[in-house]
């Protein structure tokens, strides 16, 4: 049997193969040879196999059939045997396989092995792949080690013992006595295993910390000796005095002074030294500045010296060399919190850093920016945020808008800047912004009243350039859907009004719909406008038709909603206008995202909500971010109100505290809610009309309240079927020769009788007779009634508020006066 | 450390070694994703990146990419120094190291890695003494004349 090929010559001969196929083929051809030759227990050559096998592997192929040959090589006299059966034990077995126990023995033996580079094999395989039986087995042996006086054995031992504790945690304790004196050593590498040793145990155990504490004066010794000593030639890297064991003891006296004023007492002067006698121009000194800033950020340092820290990462903010500029950054973003004024001092350069090239970097900067935007550099910060969103790559766009949008909505100088800035992000990054962004930009932009028609008109201009960008779209049909009317009267204060006719607006909300770009959201957001502007604009035939035409699109949604806004047309035409009403101010929440919103409403009207719906009510959770999709976020409990006419007295109770949750209680604002429950809403007014033909009023018509101008009368009806409640409309009008806006009209009634409040027609009461607003109460179990209102106005500029009370109204047909 | 990888700028491995208990096929796994990560990246690119949970640093050295992934609270700036002081020793035991070297010597690369880190730890810091250490080794293997002409392996 010719001796097999040396490795040497497999190396050479399968790096000739040109192809992956001729490799492999001259792999395989090997393999079987070495498995042959191990089938034949060559004791001369096993080593040499071994070897090449390990080699193959490396190429990826397959080379578990070598793992006993290792073992037996490990068991092997020779040196240059274990020395690569060690090394294949590394590279082909893990602890996952039982094999690996079968070494236990071995390394035990060769621990105790007379040459020390044997006990040093062992040594580094144990703390490289041990496992821990084995490490449990074979602690002691290391423990033993650890108290040599040989330092090329102790140092090996040391990081040993690190991995066992690793390991095997309970075991920390055994190795406790053999550190006594090891700082006390002169070796640099026992001293620097010895300090990772420590720092290991100091981290896992709150006692083994507060144990070695008292070692933090002997440690600053060692670092100072380092620091002043002259020139060592063994241990200097570009005239720094081992800075491996410098970092290392660094690192070791954070864990020491973190939450410790004494021990942070004693290490503050050797910080402050390193911090300012280390040399900066290489790499190596500014790994030891790092470490000295981490370590004074962390312990109870003054603060001087965290001024200092800061100061070190400004400058390496400066520093060429891209990796220390990386370092700084993702240090300041850990000190961002706690050292908030220190660090904005380097907010110019840190905003420089948005321009770098390295994508690390950039998120980073980013990260800090956003951190660090506050009141008063909102504006200046911004600009250079949008900038860098307007270059950043797709990866960082959706985190740019979400933090920009968070940032304005905490320090918007004004309500003009903040939409400026929406729209600059919507339309320079509108695909990237994130879903729960829309409802939110739409919460905002409701909120924001005097702005509405400068908003549209914007929004309406974004949308003639680009309609790819769903979020914008969304947003702006339903600002258009909203505000068409000021749009097309040329309102805007803001900027130059645009010149825009009704059927342009149309034009283009009806471009959105058919356009393949738009998605399904987008398509219902932009039905649901056409479907307002038939309250704002003049030429509702075209709105007909649309509405009509999607009664037969294929993509159910839409088609459900047009279905419904057909039947507004034509059953429930009088209801149109009420239900299409503009927007209330909605309630700010917290957080953003729909369902948020659902739930802070929840949260205040807890009884409305809970009651018990009929099943079409109870809105499972998509279905209810469709509702918000539509409304943008509006109050879901006003629509479950209307909807209800029978409420459980628990809910009638909260509803009547006038004093109270005042937006249960006729809504602050007209809630043309119902809109976004057309089957419910149409189906509850189907089994029980509101406007009832029928004349059971065989009560009279009452004035309820004469002043000032304003006047409001009461008509009443009886519901039909159920007899117990009483229908009644109260008709505002103004006698006046101005306005009043914003007319709000609140009730309450006693405990024992049940009030719900409708959408009333309109908020504004024209003066001088020429209109009124209707309103609609339906009270349960109606006996004599007594009703305290509360009316709220804006007359001649002035708000204007008023309480009255009606007397005794006997609603079962005798007659009454006030 | 976790785990340090050498490689060449076509993918290929030259060597590996892992300081946590990974099957093969994980290791594997990771092997491919990270290098193909790493040959992404461009010449002006800072040396760190963020890897799963992990943080990677990288250098290259002629045709060699020196990888190390790191946790989270280990010094990157010193583990380039690490680096460094690993291929110095090469380039001292070598004369003159190139990846050829490493190619045709793998096993004296990984002799001269466990002289110099243990467990993922620097165990020595004087670049003598490393260097002595795998000299005194190396005089320990059975002279080539006891297998009578045959070279060691």
């Amino acid at each position: 049997m010719p001796a097999p090929i040396r490795l040497r010559e497999l190396i050479r001969t399968i790096r000739t193969a040109r192809t992956q196929a001729e490799e492999r083929e001259m792999i395989q051809k090997e393999c079987a040879a070495i498995r042959s030759s191990f089938r034949e227990e060559d004791n001369t050559y096993r080593c040499r196999n071994v070897a090449k096998l390990l080699y193959m592997h490396m190429l990826g192929y397959p080379a578990h059939f070598g793992q006993l040959e290792c073992l037996k090589l490990i068991a092997s006299q020779k040196f240059t045997d274990k020395r690569i059966g060690y090394l294949g034990a590394m590279l082909l077995l893990d602890e996952r396989q039982d094999v690996h126990l079968l070494m236990t023995n071995c390394i035990k033996n060769d621990l105790n092995h007379s040459t020390q580079y044997v006990q040093g094999l062992a040594l580094c395989t144990l703390g490289c792949m041990g496992s821990s039986e084995m490490c449990r087995d074979l602690a002691g042996e290391v423990e033993k080690l650890l108290k040599t006086s040989n330092s090329y054995l102790r140092k090996k031992a040391a990081l040993c013992a690190v991995h066992v504790i690793r390991k095997v945690p309970e075991l920390m304790e055994m190795f406790l006595p053999a550190t006594k004196n090891l700082l006390s050593e002169k070796n640099h590498g026992v001293l620097h295993t010895s300090v990772v040793l420590l720092t290991e145990m100091c981290e896992r155990s709150p006692d083994m910390l507060a144990h070695f504490r008292k070692l933090v004066p002997q440690l600053v010794r060692i670092l100072k000796n380092l620091i002043m000593s002259g020139y060592s030639p063994e241990h200097d890297v570009s005239g720094i005095s081992d800075p491996f064991l410098q970092v290392r003891i660094l690192r070791l006296l954070r864990i020491l002074g973190k939450s410790d004023d004494d021990s942070s007492e004693a290490m503050n002067d050797i910080l402050a030294q390193v911090a300012t006698n280390t040399e900066t121009s290489k790499n190596v000194g500014n790994a030891i500045l790092y470490e000295t800033v981490l370590t004074i950020m962390d312990i109870k340092s003054e603060s001087g010296l965290r001024v200092l820290a800061i100061n070190i990462l400004g400058r390496f903010l400066l520093n060429n060399d891209k990796n220390i500029r990386y370092v700084a950054l993702t240090s300041l973003l850990k000190t961002v919190q706690t050292d908030h004024n220190a660090v904005q001092r380097h907010r110019s350069t840190i905003v420089d850093c948005l321009k770098d090239l390295d994508v690390s970097i950039k998120r980073r900067a980013m990260e800090l920016s956003f951190a660090l935007v506050n009141g008063n550099n909102i504006r200046g910060m911004m600009k250079e945020l949008l900038y860098f969103l307007d270059s950043c790559d797709p990866e960082f766009k959706a985190d740019c808008a979400s933090g920009v949008f968070l940032a304005a909505e905490k320090y918007a100088p004004s309500k003009r800047w903040h939409i400026d800035t929406i729209m600059r992000v919507l339309t320079t990054a509108g695909s990237y912004v994130r879903d729960d962004s829309v409802p939110n930009l739409i919460q905002l932009i409701t909120n924001s009243v005097e702005m509405h028609a400068y908003t549209v008109q914007r929004l309406y201009k974004a949308l003639l350039d680009d309609i790819s960008q769903q979020p914008l779209v969304q947003v702006a049909s339903w600002c258009i859907g909203e505000y068409g009317d000021l749009l097309v009267s040329g309102q805007c204060e803001e900027e130059e009004p645009i010149q825009v006719t009704e059927d342009e607006v149309l034009d283009v909300l009806e471009g959105l719909l058919v356009s393949n770009l738009s998605t399904p959201v987008t398509r219902g957001y932009s039905l649901t406008a056409i479907m307002k502007l038939s309250t704002r604009f003049s030429g509702v035939n075209r709105i007909k038709k649309v509405v009509s035409v999607y009664g037969s699109s294929i993509d159910v949604e839409l088609q459900q909603r047009a279905v419904e806004y057909n039947a507004l047309f034509k059953k429930y035409d009088h209801m149109r206008p009420a239900l299409l009403e503009r927007m209330p101010i909605m309630e700010k929440t917290a957080t953003n995202g729909p369902t948020e919103i659902i739930q802070t409403n929840g949260e205040t009207e807890p009884s409305a909500v809970e009651p018990k719906h009929p099943p079409p009510v109870t809105q499972p959770a998509n279905q209810a971010n469709d509702l918000l999709d539509l409304l943008g976020g509006n109050d879901v409990v006003p629509v479950i109100q209307t909807t209800m006419p029978t409420k459980p007295a628990s809910a009638g109770g909260e509803l009547l505290d006038l004093l109270g949750d005042l937006s249960l209680t006729g809504a602050p604002a007209p809630a043309p809610a119902p809109s976004s429950q057309p089957p419910f809403l149409l189906d509850g007014l189907s089994s029980q009309p509101l406007f009832n033909d029928i004349a059971a009023a065989a009560i009279p018509p009452m004035t309820a309240y004469n002043k000032n101008g304003l006047k409001i009368d009461f008509t009443f009806e009886r519901a039909n079927p159920n007899p117990n409640i009483a229908v009644i409309t109260i008709h505002a009008s103004n006698s006046t020769e101005a306005d009043m806006t914003d007319f709000v009209f609140q009730a309450a009634v006693p405990k024992t009788f049940q009030l719900q409040l409708l959408s009333p027609s309109s908020n504004v009461v024209p003066a001088l007779n020429q209109g009124s607003v209707t309103q609609v109460i339906r009270v349960l179990n109606p006996q004599k009634l007594r009703m305290r209102i509360k009316l709220t106005y804006t007359h001649k500029g002035s708000p204007v508020q008023d309480l009255a009370e009606t007397a005794a109204l006997e609603l079962h047909g005798k007659q009454q006066s006030i | 450390m976790q785990f340090m990888l050498l490689f060449s700028r076509q993918g290929k491995l030259r060597l590996q070694k892992w300081y946590v208990p990974l099957s093969d096929k994980e290791k594997k796994k990771i092997t491919r994703e990270l290098v193909q990560t790493v040959l992404a990246r461009k010449p002006k690119m800072c040396s760190f990146l963020e890897w799963r949970d992990l943080k990677v640093v990288y250098k290259r050295y002629a045709s060699l990419y020196f990888c190390c992934a790191i946790e989270e609270q280990d010094n990157e700036l010193i583990t380039l120094e690490i680096i460094h002081r690993y291929v110095e020793l090469l380039d001292k035991y070598f004369g003159s190291v190139c990846e050829l070297d490493i190619i045709f010597n793998f096993e004296k690369a990984y002799f001269i890695l466990d002289e110099f880190l243990l467990g993922g730890e620097a165990q020595e810091t004087s670049k003598k003494n490393v260097l002595k250490a795998i000299e005194q080794a190396d005089l320990l293997q059975e002279p080539r004349h006891e297998y009578f002409n045959v070279p060691v392996y």
